[in-house]
């Protein structure tokens, strides 16, 4: 008998989280992410985990950070003017360093904007939503397998770095249903809450870096009476204000992402063995641009495709290596156009960098990144 | 010869960055007291805080401690409390972190009965950010953003909590210190959300603007207006002048507490033994 079941992307979403560990939740319902919360409602309490409904997505992001210092890995998800609201408290989990993840279904802004309509415009967000310095890791997946499977990435990485993951979802993939057969417990990879290396008695110290410089920090209830803060701390966890612990902590923060960046920088290319132009896109859109694309190829184009699965950090490695390669690249974003601020950074003029932008709550057509692709083919836009 | 409660107490985080005559080490004494008091256990306690002066207090008390976002502490404590339910969990708030910026958590803790014990330090006003008004700063006084006196109408927190469905409510102030350890150890044993105000000076961001500069002068004011809650009942109504107000357990009553209504739905769907 096959396994395979049909699933949405929001409800895949939430069997990622618990098949990673996941064992609570907090969020507030809004469309178009709530069947995440209504399914961690229904399937928490059936493996031993809690789920509560909060009174806002503050209330939300508070309760996931507090469950995940006594111990529980924990998620929370929301869209739009409710990840707005998350931003004080994810940065507060990047300079705590406490292991949480967000699920952000994006839907059309600013505000309220248009509720239940697809978006890719809170890529920048993403990365700098919450005020000052601090890395991000998100993730994009393309389909309802994916949102699976990037699902326990996001909890592995959470967990491995200490440190917030944005489960960068769109409401295309995250209200997609595909039929997909799910990996065994088994097959699946979990990384395990870091423990403390050693005693209070042997001098621990909660925030003292391992040598992949991130902290083993015990849960609270251990008996090692740690102190957290989202003040600048040291390893000791009390504030301190020096200039020196301020630059090192500030540097240690990012350099414990930027050290694994090309281990947890996820690509995918298709028909890019031989492709003399390149379409970027993540997400849902990349479903579309995977069809323009093979389209393209029919007409003799050569085109291909690479699909970012890693949004932050971004793919600079990847993209160079491909702005080597080709005569132009177009980047399809369901935005204004913000991806494609990255892509021209790290080509840096090594070719022309086209932007193929919709932002009018519909998803693309194929024929839309068609054109998009025959106007790089062709020179640049008229 | 160390005092029995001095265990309790980050030695090495001491002096404290509080102003002199500042309440909040009176009340974070009685804390302690009220812990030692109950007996519990030192590694399975976890003292939750916001921002502000009196949410400093967390760094100087030796267990897991938590120092919050502004307003913020009593969803952290929720989560930890629901995450692992043998964990005493005592917040510490200010009248401006629990009723203005923290106001919507503090009325749904105390609807969802999450097992918690909150001590609101009642000096009323901002007292970190330089005098401004609060919604406990009582209408009249002065503030560095009310400098003709509040107009806004102000707070009573506990019968606040009382209406939000809080199981344990109770007030004191920093002149009645052995009251106050009563009433927070009360709080500790009742299963369910407590809330004790404790009220309490802040001689240079309240007290200065308001005449009562000497923090002496603004515990003799607690002394002279704080009324015992039986004695409140039988007081004439005008005789509860403007000052006065009462102190004591104002409400009690056992509800099943959020994390054991939980454990319900747990068992419901077949997870109890995962
Ligand atoms: C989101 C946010 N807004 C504003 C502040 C600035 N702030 C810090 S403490 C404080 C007021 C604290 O007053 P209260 O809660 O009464 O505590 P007290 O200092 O009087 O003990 C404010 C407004 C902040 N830290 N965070
Ligand atoms: S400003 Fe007020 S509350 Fe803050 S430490 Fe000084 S006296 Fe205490
Ligand atoms: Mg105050």
């Amino acid at each position: 008998m096959s396994k395979a079941r049909l699933m949405q992307g929001n409800e895949a979403c939430v069997e990622g989280a618990l098949a990673a560990g996941v064992r609570f939740f907090g969020g507030y319902p809004i469309t178009p992410s709530t069947e995440v919360a209504e399914g961690m409602a229904k399937l928490l309490p059936t493996v031993g985990g809690k789920f509560v409904q909060m009174e806002d997505e503050i209330a939300s992001m508070g309760v996931v950070l507090g469950a995940s210092l006594a111990g529980k890995k924990a998620v929370t998800a929301s869209s739009g003017p409710g990840i707005s609201l998350k931003q004080e408290l994810i940065g507060y989990a990047a300079a705590a360093e406490i292991p949480v993840v967000i699920v952000n279904v994006q839907r059309v802004g600013p505000s309220t904007g248009q509720p239940t309509a697809p978006s890719q415009g809170d890529v920048m967000q993403a990365r700098w939503g919450t005020h000052g310095d601090h890395p991000m890791i998100a993730l994009s997946p393309w389909s309802v397998r994916e949102a699976f499977d990037t699902a326990v990435m996001a909890v592995n990485y959470s967990e491995r770095f200490r440190t917030p993951v944005i489960l960068l979802m769109d409401e295309i993939v995250g209200h997609l249903r595909e039929k997909v057969e799910l990996p065994e417990a088994s097959a699946i990879e979990i990384y395990p809450r870091r423990k403390p290396s050693c005693t209070r008695a042997e001098g621990y110290e909660p925030f003292t870096p391992d040598k992949d410089l991130v902290p083993n920090t015990a849960n609270f209830g251990e008996g090692y009476h740690i102190h957290v803060t989202g003040l600048i701390h040291d390893d000791t966890g009390f504030p301190i204000g020096s200039p020196k612990i301020t630059r090192e902590v500030t540097k240690r923060l990012h350099d414990k992402i930027e050290i694994a960046r090309d281990e947890i920088t996820h690509v995918e290319e298709y028909f890019m063995d031989d492709a003399e132009y390149a379409v970027i896109a993540f997400g849902g859109t990349a479903r579309t641009a995977y069809e323009a694309v093979a389209n393209a190829r029919k007409k003799g184009v050569k085109v291909g495709m690479v699909r970012l699965i890693t949004i932050w950090p971004f793919a600079d490695k990847a993209v160079k290596k491909i702005a080597e390669k080709v005569k132009g690249i177009l980047v399809a974003e369901l935005n204004y156009g913000q991806l494609v601020g990255e892509v021209e950074r790290v080509v840096a003029g090594k070719c022309p960098v086209e932007l193929c932008a919709k932002y009018d709550m519909t998803i693309f057509e194929p024929a839309e990144i068609e054109a998009g692709i025959d106007e790089l083919v062709a020179g640049g836009k008229a | 010869m160390e005092r029995s409660f001095e265990k309790y107490f980050r030695q090495n985080r001491l002096p404290h960055l509080w102003c002199p005559g500042c309440g909040n080490g009176i009340v974070m004494k009685a804390i302690v007291q009220a812990i030692e008091k109950k007996g519990l256990d030192q590694d399975k306690t976890v003292i939750v805080s916001g921002i502000g002066c009196s949410s400093r207090a967390s760094g100087y008390m030796d267990f897991d401690t938590l120092h919050t976002a502004h307003g913020r502490a009593i969803p952290f404590a929720t989560g930890i409390k629901l995450a692992n339910p043998e964990l005493n969990v005592i917040v510490i708030t200010g009248d401006g972190d629990c009723t203005a910026i923290g106001g919507n958590h503090f009325i749904h803790g105390c609807r969802r009965n999450v097992d918690l014990t909150v001590v609101l330090f009642n000096n009323s006003i901002y007292g970190m950010t330089g005098g401004q008004a609060s919604p406990m700063t009582p209408t009249h006084k002065k503030a560095t953003t009310a400098p003709y006196g509040a107009i806004d109408r102000n707070f009573d927190a506990c019968r606040l909590a009382e209406a939000a469905g809080a199981t344990y409510v109770a007030r004191s102030t920093a002149f009645h210190v052995q009251h106050l350890t009563d009433m927070i150890a009360g709080g500790i044993d009742n299963k369910g959300f407590s809330f004790v105000e404790a009220i309490c000076q802040c001689p240079t961001s309240f007290g200065r603007k308001n005449k009562m500069a000497d923090p002496a002068k603004m515990m003799m004011w607690m002394r002279d207006n704080a009324v015992m809650k039986a004695a409140w009942d039988k007081l004439p109504d005008d005789k509860k002048t403007e000052e006065k107000f009462p102190i004591g357990l104002f409400y009690n009553e056992s509800e099943t507490d959020y994390a054991t209504a939980y454990n319900e739905v747990i068992q419901i769907a077949g997870g109890a033994d995962k």
